[in-house]
C-alpha cells in the first residue's frame, strides 16, 4: 500500500495561493482604516465591528452546518471579511440588534441563498448594508461626530456627513486635511482616505487585486463631477471633495473589487468601474440619497454576468 | 528591458538543482525497450525481427507515414522480441526489446569529437538526412523535425527561432547542452537556416542562464546571422507561440501554424541532434536527461541511450529517495506522472523529476470564487474557469466559441487557482472533445 | 380622485393587453399540434437516450419521420412507441427490451492497484491521462461517470468491489452510461427471458498471461468457451471472448468452462437444478465447476442479485 506512486494530470506543482490567503490579505489591508476608525469613533467602532464579525461567523456556521449540511468553512476568512466590510459601512452608533439583522441579511440573503462563497451575485456586505439602509433609514443616516478615542456608543453626539451637507446645499465643508485623515462624520470605515489608500497599495503589492476597478471608478467620478463643477461651481462641489467624501474610496477599493461579483477580464473590469463611477455620481448629484456608492455597486454587480459574456479577455493572436 | 511574451504567464520557483552539473554519460543497460511510437504522428514500422543482430545506430523501424519518424537502435546486441511494452501512461504499446552485447557502432557514424563546420549539402539533402536520422523536436512535443522544415505551400519561412528558454522549473538538460556543445549547436542552427533558406536565426534564452547567454554570444560572433536574445524569465515561454511573440513580436493567429508568422521554431536540443545527424551521420538514439528532485541525492544531467529504463537513471543519480510520491517524466508543469520507474527513456524525455509524498498530493478543491487569476495568467488569453465549466456541463458550443482548442495545456491556470480547481484537467478533456467535434464536422 | 386612478390603471392595462396580443400574433410560430400530443405520451425524462435533444426533440422527429423505424424511446419502450404510433397513425417498430451490462469484473480483491490516482474524480479525465490504477488498462476506472449521467438512479458503484452495478428494475436502457464510459465497458444487451443473461464480463484485449497478471478474473482468450458453445454464439478476437446475445440460447456451458470466471450468468436459479431449466434442454447437467476460481464468480454474481432483491 505504502509504495504506490501517485499519478495525476499536469501541472504537478501549485503556486500555493489559496482563498484564505486572499481573504486575510484583504483583512490586513483593512487594518489602517480600522485603526483610524477606532481613534475617531472609539468604543462605538469596536462594538460595531466585533458584533458584525461575530454574527457573520455565527450565521455562516449555522447555515452551512444545519441548512446546507456541508462542512463549515469558517476559516477561509470570507465571513470575517464580510463582517468587517459590513461594519465599515455602518455608523458607529448603530444598536447591536440592527447589526445582527444586517449580518443575517448579508450572510443569509447575500451569500448563502446563492450557494455560498463563489456563487453569490451581489456583494454580501452591501446586501446587508442596503437592507439596513432601507429598513432603518433614520438610524442608518445619523452619524456620530468624530472625537479622540471617545468612549461613547449609542449615546454618541451625532452630526452630518460631507455628502449630506452638500445635498442640503450647505457649503461649510471640513478641510481637505481632515477629509484625508478621516476627521469627519461618516460610516466607521469610510472616513480616512489615507488609510484606505494604504490598503489599496498593500493589495496591489500583494497582487490580491489589480488597479483596473478602483482606478476606473475614481477616474470616472473625478471626471464626471469635475465637468459638473466646471458647468456650475455654485451648485456642485469640486471633484476632490467628491473623491474624498462618503464611501467612494472604501467602495471602490474594497467592495467593488470583490472577486465573486466583479467581471473577469481586464476590459470588463474597466467597463464595470466606469459604470459604478457614473451611477455613483448620478445618484450623488441628482438623486435624493446623498450617497450612491452601495447602490451603484449592487447595480453593476447585476451587470457582471452580462459583462463577462460580452467582454472577453484579450485573446492571443486575436485582432 | 528584456522581452517576453505579452499575455499572461507565471513565474514558478525555478528549482534548477542540477544547473552547472556536467553532462555524464550513462552506460547502456542490459536490456533496452525501444517503443515504436516515440513521436507525434503514426508509429514507426519495425524493419527488424526477433533474433536479428543490431549495432548502435542500426535502423529498427521506418517512419509509418508523412508525420512519423525513423527509429534506430541505441545499443548493439540481439533483438529479444517485438512485443507490447508498458508505456508511461500504463497502456501497452508495441516496442522492440534488445539484449545488449558490447558496444558496436555502425561504421557510417563519425565518432570523432572534432567540430565539422562546413556543409556542402543542399537544403533538400539536409532535410532528408534529418528525416533519415529520425530527429524529432526534443523539447517534449516530439514533432518530427523534417515535417516542420517542410513548410506547407504558400508559406515562406523568414527566420529560425531556437528555443533555449527551458522555462520548465527543475530542468537543466538544454542548459548543460549549451554550455558543453555550444559550437555544435550553432553549426546545427546554421544547418537549420540552410534547410529552410533563411539568413537569420535568433536563439532565445531566459535570463536565469547568464553563463549560457555569455558563452553562446561569444561563440556566435563566428557565425553569420545568429543572434542570442536574453529573455525575461516567464513560464510558458517555451511554448512555440509564446516564444515567437517574445522574440519577433508577432502573434500567430488562432488555429494557424507558426510558419504563418514566418517563423520556424526548433528546440536547442534538436539543433544539436541536427548537427550530429547531418555532420556526423549519427541518428537520434541518445539524449540528455535531467534527473532531479528535492530528495534526489545527486541531481544530474545524464547522456542516456533511448530505451534505458528510467530506474537506471534514478540509480545513477543516487537512487530513489524514501518518501517518493511521484515520478514525473518531464518538468513539473507539463510533465507526465509515471506509473512505474520501469518505463523506458524515449526521444521526448527531457527530465525525470522525483517528488515526495507531500508535494505530490493535490489540495482539496473549493468552489470557484471568480477571482479571475486564471484569466490573467493564461498565456493564450482564454478564460479557463469558463472553459472548465463548459466542459463540466458538456456545453461544447460555448467551449469552442471561447477558443478551447487554443489551449496549450501549460497548466498556468491550475497552478495559480486559489481554490485549487483542476482547471486544466477539464480543459484538456474539453479540448479533446471539441477537436473531435470539429474533425467530425469537417469530414 | 379614485376614479382617475381606476381609469388610468384600466387604460394602462388595456394598452398592455393589446400590445401582448399584437406581439403574440406577430411572433407566433406554427407548431404541429401532434408534436405536443406525442410529447404528452413520452415519459418526459429528457434523458437523450433516443439520440434527440430531449423529449420534445424526439416528438418532433417522430412527427416528421415517414416511418417510426429506428425511432425508439428507450425509457418508455414498446408501449410508449405503440401510443406514439397510434397518435401518428404509423406502424410502431418492435424492439426487444434491453438493459445495460457492465463488462468488467475486476474487483478490488482480484485486480491489485499499482498506483494511486490523484486527479479529478472523473473517468473521462483519468482515461485521457492514462490506463488506470491497475495493470489492466481496459477495465473499469471506478470514478462513476456512468453513475453521474444516469437520470434514473439505476447504476451505482459498489463500494466493496469498486465496480458499477446496474439496477435492472430501474434501467431503461437509454444508453447514457454506454456513451459516458470512456473505456466502453458498458454495453446494452438483450434483457433475456426472466432477465436471464450470460455475458463475458471483461474487455481486456491483452495477451492471456498479461491479462491474468493484472486481474485474476480477466478473460484470457483461451477459447474454451468458443469451443464449448453449441450455437456458435461466442467468438474470440484479440484475446477476448464475446457472446453474441442474438445467438446465445442461455445454455450456460461456457460459464462452467471458463477458467477465470470471466463469463457471468445473471438471474439463473442455483446450478444444481440447472438441468431442468435450460431452454435448450441440455441433455446432461453441466459438470460441477471444477476450478478453484469458480467461488470468485459466485461471490461477484451474488451481490448483484442481492441488490436486486432489496430494490424489489
Amino acid at each position: 500500500m505504502e509504495n504506490k506512486l501517485y499519478v495525476s494530470p499536469s501541472p504537478h506543482i501549485h503556486g500555493g495561493d489559496s482563498i484564505s490567503k486572499n481573504m486575510y490579505g484583504v483583512l490586513i489591508a483593512l487594518i489602517p482604516a480600522f485603526l483610524v476608525s477606532l481613534y475617531f469613533f472609539g468604543l462605538g467602532a469596536l462594538i460595531v465591528t466585533v458584533t458584525s464579525v461575530v454574527s457573520c461567523l455565527v450565521f455562516e456556521y449555522l447555515i452551512q452546518k444545519f441548512l446546507m449540511k456541508k462542512e463549515a468553512t469558517l476559516y477561509d476568512g470570507s465571513a470575517i471579511l464580510t463582517g468587517v466590510l459590513l461594519a465599515f459601512n455602518l455608523p458607529s452608533n448603530l444598536p447591536v440588534w440592527i447589526i445582527v439583522i444586517g449580518a443575517l441579511a448579508a450572510i443569509g440573503i447575500g451569500k448563502m441563498s446563492f450557494g455560498g462563497l463563489g456563487n453569490n451575485i451581489f456583494n454580501p456586505a452591501l446586501v446587508g448594508r442596503v437592507f439596513l439602509l432601507i429598513s432603518f433609514p433614520a438610524q442608518m443616516t445619523t452619524w456620530p461626530v468624530t472625537g479622540e478615542l471617545p468612549m461613547t456608543y449609542t449615546d454618541a453626539q451625532t452630526g452630518a456627513t460631507v455628502l449630506s451637507l452638500m445635498n442640503e446645499g450647505i457649503t461649510q465643508l471640513p478641510s481637505y486635511g481632515n477629509m484625508l485623515l478621516g476627521n469627519m462624520g461618516g460610516s466607521l470605515g469610510e472616513v480616512s482616505a489615507v488609510a484606505l489608500i494604504l490598503g489599496l497599495i498593500y493589495m496591489l503589492w500583494k497582487k490580491i487585486i489589480t488597479w483596473h476597478i478602483p482606478v476606473s471608478i475614481l477616474a470616472t467620478v473625478f471626471v464626471f463631477t469635475g465637468i459638473m463643477y466646471l458647468v456650475n461651481p455654485l451648485q456642485y462641489a469640486n471633484p476632490f471633495v467628491h473623491l474624498l467624501s462618503g464611501g467612494l474610496l472604501l467602495g471602490s477599493i474594497f467592495m467593488a473589487t470583490d472577486y465573486v461579483t466583479s467581471p473577469m477580464s481586464k476590459n470588463g473590469m474597466l467597463v464595470y468601474g466606469v459604470g459604478i463611477g457614473i451611477l455613483t455620481t448620478v445618484i450623488r448629484l441628482f438623486g435624493s440619497y446623498p450617497e450612491g456608492m452601495s447602490f451603484a455597486i449592487l447595480i453593476m454587480n447585476a451587470f457582471t454576468p452580462l459583462i463577462n459574456s460580452y467582454i472577453k479577455p484579450k485573446h492571443f493572436g486575436g485582432k | 528591458m528584456l522581452r517576453t511574451f505579452r499575455i499572461g504567464g507565471i513565474h514558478p520557483p525555478e528549482n534548477k538543482l542540477s544547473a552547472g552539473k556536467k553532462i555524464t554519460t550513462l552506460a547502456a543497460p542490459k536490456q533496452v525497450i525501444i517503443p515504436l511510437g516515440q513521436h507525434i504522428g503514426a508509429p514507426a514500422v519495425a524493419v527488424v525481427k526477433k533474433g536479428d543482430t543490431v549495432k548502435v545506430g542500426t535502423l529498427l523501424a521506418k517512419a509509418g507515414g508523412f508525420v512519423s519518424a525513423n527509429i534506430h537502435s541505441s545499443v548493439s546486441g540481439k533483438v529479444n522480441k517485438i512485443d507490447n511494452a508498458l508505456d508511461a501512461s500504463g497502456y501497452r504499446r508495441p516496442a522492440i526489446y534488445i539484449d545488449v552485447e558490447g558496444d558496436d557502432w555502425e561504421e557510417s557514424i563519425d565518432r570523432n569529437e572534432t567540430l565539422v563546420k562546413d556543409c556542402k549539402l543542399s537544403s533538400k539533402e539536409i532535410v532528408d538526412k534529418i528525416a533519415a536520422a529520425g530527429v524529432v523536436g526534443l523539447g517534449g512535443a516530439t514533432f518530427p523535425t523534417q515535417v516542420k522544415l517542410t513548410p506547407p505551400p504558400g508559406n515562406k519561412a523568414e527566420i529560425v527561432i531556437i528555443n533555449a528558454v527551458e522555462c520548465e522549473p527543475y530542468l537543466t538538460s538544454d542548459h548543460s547542452l549549451m554550455m558543453e556543445k555550444g559550437e555544435q549547436i550553432l553549426v546545427g542552427v546554421t544547418l537549420l537556416m540552410k534547410a529552410v533558406n533563411v539568413s537569420k536565426a535568433i536563439i532565445g534564452i531566459e535570463n536565469n542562464k547568464p553563463d549560457a547567454i555569455a558563452h553562446l554570444q561569444k561563440l556566435a560572433a563566428n557565425f553569420n546571422g545568429i543572434e542570442i536574445m536574453p529573455l525575461k524569465v516567464q513560464y510558458p515561454q517555451g511554448g512555440e507561440k509564446q516564444l515567437i511573440d517574445a522574440v519577433i513580436r508577432r502573434q500567430v493567429k488562432s488555429g494557424a501554424l507558426p510558419i504563418s508568422a514566418g517563423a520556424v521554431v526548433q528546440n536547442v536540443g534538436t539543433a544539436y541532434a541536427v548537427y550530429e545527424a547531418v555532420q556526423k551521420n549519427k541518428p537520434l538514439f541518445e539524449r540528455v536527461v535531467t534527473v532531479t528532485g528535492k530528495g534526489v541525492a545527486n541531481p544530474s544531467n545524464l547522456l542516456v541511450r533511448i530505451g534505458t529504463p528510467i530506474q537506471e537513471l534514478i540509480n545513477a543519480a543516487g537512487g530513489i529517495p524514501e518518501n517518493t510520491g511521484k515520478i514525473i517524466g518531464g518538468g513539473p508543469m507539463m510533465g507526465k506522472a509515471l506509473i512505474s520507474a520501469e518505463v523506458p527513456v524515449t526521444k521526448g524525455s527531457s527530465g525525470v523529476l522525483i517528488m515526495n509524498k507531500e508535494e505530490s498530493v493535490r489540495k482539496p478543491m473549493r468552489d470557484c470564487i471568480r477571482c479571475a487569476k486564471c484569466v490573467s495568467v493564461c498565456p493564450m488569453g482564454l478564460n479557463p474557469t469558463l472553459l472548465m465549466n463548459s466542459t463540466e456541463f458538456t456545453n461544447w458550443e460555448l467551449a469552442e466559441k471561447n477558443y478551447i482548442t487554443d489551449c496549450i495545456e501549460c497548466g498556468s491556470c491550475s497552478y495559480t487557482c486559489p481554490a485549487n480547481r483542476p482547471l486544466l484537467d477539464y480543459i484538456r478533456l474539453g479540448k479533446g472533445k471539441v477537436m473531435g467535434i470539429i474533425r467530425a464536422r469537417k469530414s | 380622485m379614485i376614479l382617475i386612478a381606476v381609469i388610468s390603471l384600466g387604460v394602462i392595462g388595456a394598452i398592455g393587453a393589446l400590445l401582448l396580443y399584437a406581439a403574440s400574433k406577430k411572433f407566433e410560430v406554427y407548431e404541429d399540434p401532434r408534436i405536443a400530443q406525442v410529447q404528452e405520451a413520452l415519459p418526459g425524462a429528457n434523458c437523450g437516450g433516443c439520440g434527440y435533444p430531449g423529449c420534445s426533440g424526439f416528438a418532433g422527429a417522430c412527427v416528421k419521420a415517414d416511418t417510426l423505424d429506428g425511432l425508439l424511446c428507450p425509457v418508455g419502450g414498446a408501449p410508449t412507441m405503440a401510443k406514439v404510433a397510434s397518435i401518428l397513425g404509423k406502424e410502431a417498430a418492435s424492439a426487444e427490451p434491453m438493459v445495460a451490462v457492465v463488462r468488467c469484473n475486476g474487483t478490488c480483491s482480484v485486480r491489485p492497484r499499482n498506483n494511486q490516482y490523484d486527479g479529478s474524480q472523473s473517468c473521462a479525465i483519468a482515461s485521457t491521462l492514462y490506463g488506470g490504477e491497475t495493470g489492466c488498462s481496459f477495465g473499469c476506472l471506478g470514478y462513476g461517470d456512468c453513475v453521474n449521467v444516469c437520470t434514473f438512479d439505476a447504476i451505482h458503484i459498489n463500494i466493496e468491489t469498486g465496480l458499477p452495478e446496474v439496477d435492472e428494475e430501474k434501467c431503461t436502457s437509454c444508453g447514457a452510461c454506454v456513451k459516458a464510459c470512456p473505456k466502453n465497458i458498458i454495453e446494452l444487451r438483450k434483457k433475456g427471458p426472466k432477465s436471464r443473461r450470460i455475458y463475458v464480463s471483461c474487455v481486456n484485449k491483452d495477451k492471456g498471461a498479461v491479462a491474468r497478471k493484472a486481474c485474476t478474473n480477466a478473460c484470457i482468450g483461451c477459447g474454451k468457451c468458443e469451443k464449448e458453445c453449441p450455437f456458435e454464439a461466442i467468438t474470440v478476437t484479440n484475446n477476448l471472448a464475446y457472446i453474441d446475445y442474438t445467438k446465445c440460447r442461455l445454455c450456460r456451458k461456457c460459464v462452467a468452462v471458463c477458467p477465470t470466471g470471466a463469463i457471468h450468468e445473471l438471474n439463473f436459479p442455483p446450478r444444481k437444478e440447472a438441468a431442468t431449466d435450460t431452454k435448450t434442454g441440455a441433455d446432461k447437467p453441466t459438470p460441477a465447476p471444477k476450478t478453484e476460481k469458480t467461488p470468485v464468480t459466485k461471490e461477484v454474481a451474488a451481490p448483484q442479485e442481492k441488490v436486486k432483491e432489496k430494490t424489489n
